[in-house]
This record gives C-alpha cells, structure tokens and sequence, in this order.
C-alpha cells in the first residue's frame, strides 16, 4: 500500500484541483494506476511522456499525472499525437481514448492510424457506452442493450475493436479488462516499449449509466462479471464460437513486426537531401 | 548544405500555391499535413517535394480535421507548421481552429478560396469564405486573416503569417483565391538576411515557476514546446493560468479577455493595408485577393482620365482595418467595394460607415474574376 501511494505521489499533480470528475468505482481510476506502474517500471523520464486524450470521461485522464498532456478535440487525438510525434519523434506519445471517441467521431482517424504505423500508443477504454454525455449507446454497445438513446433495446450491431484494430494494420494489440490489473499492467508495458502502433483495448465499467439500466449491479458486480466473463487468448484457441460467445478474450492478439512510418520517413529525407544538394536551380 | 539555399535570391517563374511553401519554408516552416483539394493542391504536393530535404515532414493525413490536429500537435511539439485547403476542407476545420485559438497554438492554414456553397464551384474563382474565415467557429475568440493578391504576396504573408502567428501565439489564416494560387509569375525570392523571421517566445524561467497560460503585460505568455522539461497541460477546455479547466467566472473572463486583448492591443502591428493614391482620392476602391489586382489597375486608368480615384488593398482582413479606412471615409465622396462573392466586406466597410460616405458594390459570384475594366467603368460613373 505504501508503495502505491509513493508511485501516485510521484506522478500525480500536486497543483492540480482535485477532485477528479470521474464517478466512484469508475474503471478509468484503475486504468490510470496500472498506466503509471507501466510507465514507472519502463523507467521513463516524465519530460519524455506525453499523454494525448480526447473527450469523454476516460479522456480527462492526463489532467491529473505530470506529463506533457494534451486535451484534444472529440475523437481527434490520434490525430494530434500524429503530429507531435513526427515533429519530436524521441518522445513517448501516449494516446488515452474512450470507446466512442476512437471509435465514432474518430474511427476514420483511428484505422488509418494503424495502417500508418507511427511509433504510437492507443489506449481505448471501452465502457460499451457514452459515459460522459449521460449514457447513449456508442458503437461498441450490444445488440440488444438498454441505453438513453436505445430505450426498447439496441438494434445495431458493435465494433470489436481491437479485430478492427489487428485488420486496420495495428503493429500490436491486446486486450485487458480493469479487473485483471497484473495482465493490464503488463500488456500496456509491453504496448509502449512497441516499435510501431500499439492498441490496448482495456474492458471498463460504467456503472452509473451502462450498468444501471442493464441490471449490471455496482461497479464492484461489473468487475467481477469481467472475472467471469474473461478467458485468456491461449485458451481461447480451444475453445469453439459457442464457448466464446459473450465471453471476453483477454492478452495479446496481434504482435508483429512492421516498417514504422518515422524510420520510412528518414530515408525520404536523405533521399531528398541528395537530390537537391546537387540540384542547382529549382526545378 | 541547406536546401533553402537553392532558391533564395533566385529569380524564379512561380504559380501563387508554389510561392507560398517557398514563403513557408523561409519563414521556418517544418511541417506540412493537409489533404487535396482543388485549387489548393500544388501546396501540398511541393511541400511533399520540398520539406524533406530541409529536414521538415510532409504528412497527408485522412482528412482535413486530422490534418490540422496533425499540424496543432506538431506546433506544440515546437515546430512551425502549416496546413492548406480550400472551402469545403476550411468548414471542416474549423472545430480545431478554435482549439487552436484557446489553447493558443501558433499555425497557419491557408484556404484557398474556389466558388460554393458546398461543392461549389471546384476550379473557379471566389472569394466567399470572409465571413467563415472571421466566424467559422464557435464561440467568443479573435482570428488574424491576411488576403494576398500576387505572387510575390504569396511569398511575403506567407512569412508575415508565421511570424504574426508565433508573435501572438494564433492561428493566422491566409485567403488565397483559385486566380492567385495558379497565376504564374517571375518573382525575385528573398535572401535569408532580407527576411525577418520571428520565433515563439521560449520560457527562461526555471520549470516549476513556468506558469503557461500567465498573463504577461505582452498578453502573450512564452510557449514551451512539450519535451522541453516544462510539463503543463493543453486543453481546448477554458482553463486557468496553468492549463487547468475551470469553471470559475473571474478566471473564464480573465481568460477570454486576454487573448482577445493579446490582439486588439496590437492592431498597429497586425495591420497591413497597401494604399495607392488615397492621399487626394475622391473615390475610393477597397479590394482583396485576385480583385486588388484589378482595382489597381483600373485606379491608375482612372487617374490618367482625371478621376481622382485611389485604393486600399486589405492585406489584413481580420481584425478589420477600420483605423485606416475610417479616416478616407471622412474624407472621400464615395467608396466601391468590387469582390467576388454578394457583398461581405462591404458589410463591414458599411459598419465601419455608418453612413457617412456613399458605399457603392460590385460583385460577380459566376466564377469568373472581376476585371479592371467593370471597376473602371463604374468609377468613372460614380
Ligand atoms: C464534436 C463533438 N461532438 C459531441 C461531443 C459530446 N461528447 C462529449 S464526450 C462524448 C462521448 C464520450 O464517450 P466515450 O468516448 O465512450 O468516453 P466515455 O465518456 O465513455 O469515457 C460526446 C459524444 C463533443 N464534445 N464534441
Ligand atoms: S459516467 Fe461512467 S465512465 Fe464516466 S466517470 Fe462515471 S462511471 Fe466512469
């Protein structure tokens, strides 16, 4: 216990205004311990961490940890961190999404973010739901499920994201859930020392506006349901489409090795260089 | 060996969208992302061309949201950067435009302008997104939109754009026009020493007394690129002096208040106008963009058949050069405003008017460039 709060001494920001605007028992809490142990244990200087978000209730994540943090616009983080890491490629650029901002408003951002492969990594906190806008139903809420905008049940179909993240090109992906912290810690380790784009799609729980109007109890019976729900992607290999089926696959799905846009691109430069070092007029 | 080197001081034939990224990289520009569109398109294929080798980075990203968040996040890692489109790919913007202007990020997004709404008029000349350009996006902020109207100005405001952008800490907004972007023209480019660039100001202070969003007696608090050592945070959320949201009200009007004064205390700075003959005018044209060319040409037509006639280029649009034109407005018997589209800076020459002085209009929306001839017709019957 000791330990813990000297780590989130160490990290937390002293002159920031608490308290935080998440609702008690919410998962984004847990997210943000197991992303600073894996931070901590890589042994990163905070000067060269930068945490992207964009907006939600798990986005308002880098406001309380002494980074660099940028508050984006809706589903448009990716985007920003694009950027930042093409301009300073030496820094660790962190990407904090909730399911309906990377997926949504940001899915077209999210996919060719993956096919681009820049050195990134994508945290993707899915709740099944809108959490800050009072619980609508975004892309990854279930066919069948009750939210403020699906009062007679949802009959739309959802995203799984990280199968869309391993066909889009993702360099890495894998998946956790707020109840399995150690398997959380180390994936979003083994995510952030990837060379390549990384997503971690991590199984939260809105309890105050997904739970509630489907009857999923306190936030403490929503991890213990994603205890139940949970199989390791080893053992899932075993398992037939039946057993699997509302089950949650946790661990790493795809790792693979691929050309990193950042490398790709120096080679264009010293191209580049050539060629006009021995140009004489502009052509 | 500096690329840059290979066309400073040359003398070189250019279309309006190639003197730009020639503006840019001059200014210091190092990265460009942005998505094609007509008539803006040879920015981005030039600067595909030409940032490589200067060490800068060329990205074309998905869209133009993703390209101006590309272009924001490459700001504040400490590089100038830019991005260019036009009309449809402006409206798509402008939700980070005003991130930018909240969160104080330098950049420069030229649109250039082709007919619309919508769709438009793809490959013909407008001058229809002013007003976007001033109100595009929500909510109270200041904006600074420079027009060009010549190759040679392509070159010029490009820089000017930069460093007015870094010196205020804004986006700065260029309005090209599909005539400027691809009318070719023999420029002499700059020499490095002939060019006066201007970075963003960088905190001294030591990182725990760095307080990012100060209110300093410039109104422009030094910016610290992230990696720097100074960690703070950026949000397009109203916050208080250390990046922080707030909803508390003597902090959201301390803040509104400041970037909006950080502008409107330097107007004598930001304002550039370029006059002719206003000195004795009786008439007074007032143009932009493709137009000035004309109106410049059809004011010394005028004056060679005795019409005392003079013009007011407006080089800034935003915020309006009112203390400039103000004074003629006392002075002459009639003002024409010609521009292609129904009359927006008009509008705000009659605002600034309130009805003194006659204030006549001229406007073609059919795609087709106003030549100096209708101005010259029209002046010399006013
Ligand atoms: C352009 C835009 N559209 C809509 C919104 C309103 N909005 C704020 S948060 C949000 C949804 C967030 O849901 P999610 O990404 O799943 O995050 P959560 O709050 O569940 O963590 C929406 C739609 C916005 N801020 N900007
Ligand atoms: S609304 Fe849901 S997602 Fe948001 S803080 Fe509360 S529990 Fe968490």
């Amino acid at each position: 216990m000791a330990e813990i709060t000297k780590l989130i001494h160490k990290y937390l920001r002293h002159d920031k205004k608490f308290p935080h605007v998440w609702c008690p028992g919410c998962g984004n809490g847990i997210l943000l311990g197991s992303l600073i142990r894996a931070i901590d244990k890589i042994g990163f200087e905070k000067d060269d961490v930068v945490l992207v978000s964009g907006i939600g209730c798990s986005s308002r994540l880098p406001v309380y940890v002494d980074f660099n943090t940028l508050h984006t616009t809706h589903g448009r983080a990716l985007t920003f961190a694009t950027g930042i890491k093409l301009a300073k490629p030496r820094l660790q650029v962190i990407v904090i999404m909730g399911d309906g901002d990377a997926m949504s408003i940001g899915g077209n951002h999210f996919i060719h973010a993956a096919r681009r492969n820049l050195n990134l990594t994508a945290i993707i906190v899915n709740n099944n739901v809108y959490g800050m806008t009072g619980g609508q139903f975004s892309p990854t809420t279930p066919y069948g499920a009750y939210t403020t905008t699906s009062p007679f049940g949802h009959i739309e179909h959802p995203f799984a994201i990280s199968e869309l993240a391993v066909t889009a090109g993702a360099s890495f992906v894998a998946r956790g859930t707020v109840y399995h912290t150690n398997v959380l810690d180390d994936i979003i380790e083994k995510a952030i020392l990837k060379r390549g784009f990384a997503v971690v799609e991590v199984i939260s729980n809105c309890h105050t506006q997904y739970g509630r109007k489907n009857n999923m109890g306190s936030a403490v019976d929503m991890l213990l349901w994603m205890k139940k729900a949970a199989v390791t992607v080893e053992k899932a290999k075993n398992m037939t489409p039946e057993e699997l089926s509302g089950r949650i696959t946790i661990g790493v799905l795809v790792d693979r090795d691929l050309p990193v846009f950042t490398q790709e691109y120096q080679k264009i430069r010293e191209e580049a260089s050539k060629k006009w070092a021995t140009a004489t007029k502009f052509a | 060996m500096s690329d840059s080197k290979t066309t400073q001081g040359q003398v070189l034939v250019l279309q309006g969208n190639e003197a730009m990224v020639e503006g840019a990289i001059a200014a210091g520009c190092r990265f460009f992302a942005g998505y094609p569109i007509t008539p803006a398109t040879e920015i981005s294929e030039m600067m595909a061309h030409r940032l490589p080798a200067v060490g800068g980075t060329f990205i074309q990203m998905e869209d133009e949201i993703a390209s101006l968040g590309a272009v924001i996040g490459a700001s504040l890692a400490g590089v100038k950067a830019m991005t260019a489109t036009s009309g449809p790919g402006f409206s798509l913007m402008q939700e980070n435009i005003g991130f930018a202007c909240v969160a104080e990020i330098p950049c420069v997004i030229v649109n250039v302008m082709r007919g619309g709404p919508s769709t438009g008029l793809p490959t013909r000349v407008a001058q229809g997104d002013v007003m976007q350009a001033r109100w595009g996006t929500h909510g109270d902020h200041p904006i600074i939109v420079l027009a060009v109207s010549t190759t040679k100005e392509c070159f010029d405001i490009t820089v000017r754009a930069f460093n007015l952008s870094e010196k205020y800490r804004t986006p700065v907004i260029i309005l090209s026009d599909e005539v400027v972007a691809h009318t070719r023209e023999k420029i002499q480019l700059s020499h490095p020493e002939e060019i006066e660039v201007f970075d963003r100001i960088k905190p001294s202070m030591p990182p725990e007394w760095y307080i990012p969003y100060e209110d300093t007696p410039r109104g422009v608090p030094p910016m610290a690129a992230f990696g720097d050592g100074y960690r703070y945070h950026v949000t397009g959320l109203i916050h208080d002096v250390r990046g922080f949201p707030t909803e508390r009200s003597d902090e959201i009007q301390a803040f509104l208040t400041r970037i909006h004064r950080k502008i409107y205390n330097n107007f004598s700075d930001i304002m550039m106008v370029k006059e002719e003959f206003t000195e004795d005018a009786e008439v007074l044209v007032i143009a932009y963009g493709s137009v000035a060319r004309s109106a410049r040409r059809a004011v010394r037509e005028a004056r060679s058949r005795g019409v005392r006639a003079g013009l007011i280029q407006l080089v800034t649009i935003w915020p309006f050069p009112r203390q400039v034109i103000e004074p003629l407005l006392r002075r002459v018997k009639v003002v024409l405003v010609p521009e292609l589209n129904l009359g927006q800076i008009s509008r705000e020459v009659k605002r600034i008017n309130q009805g003194r002085t006659r204030v006549e209009k001229l406007n073609r929306i059919d795609g087709q460039l106003i030549t100096p001839n209708e101005i010259l017709s029209r002046l010399v019957k006013l």
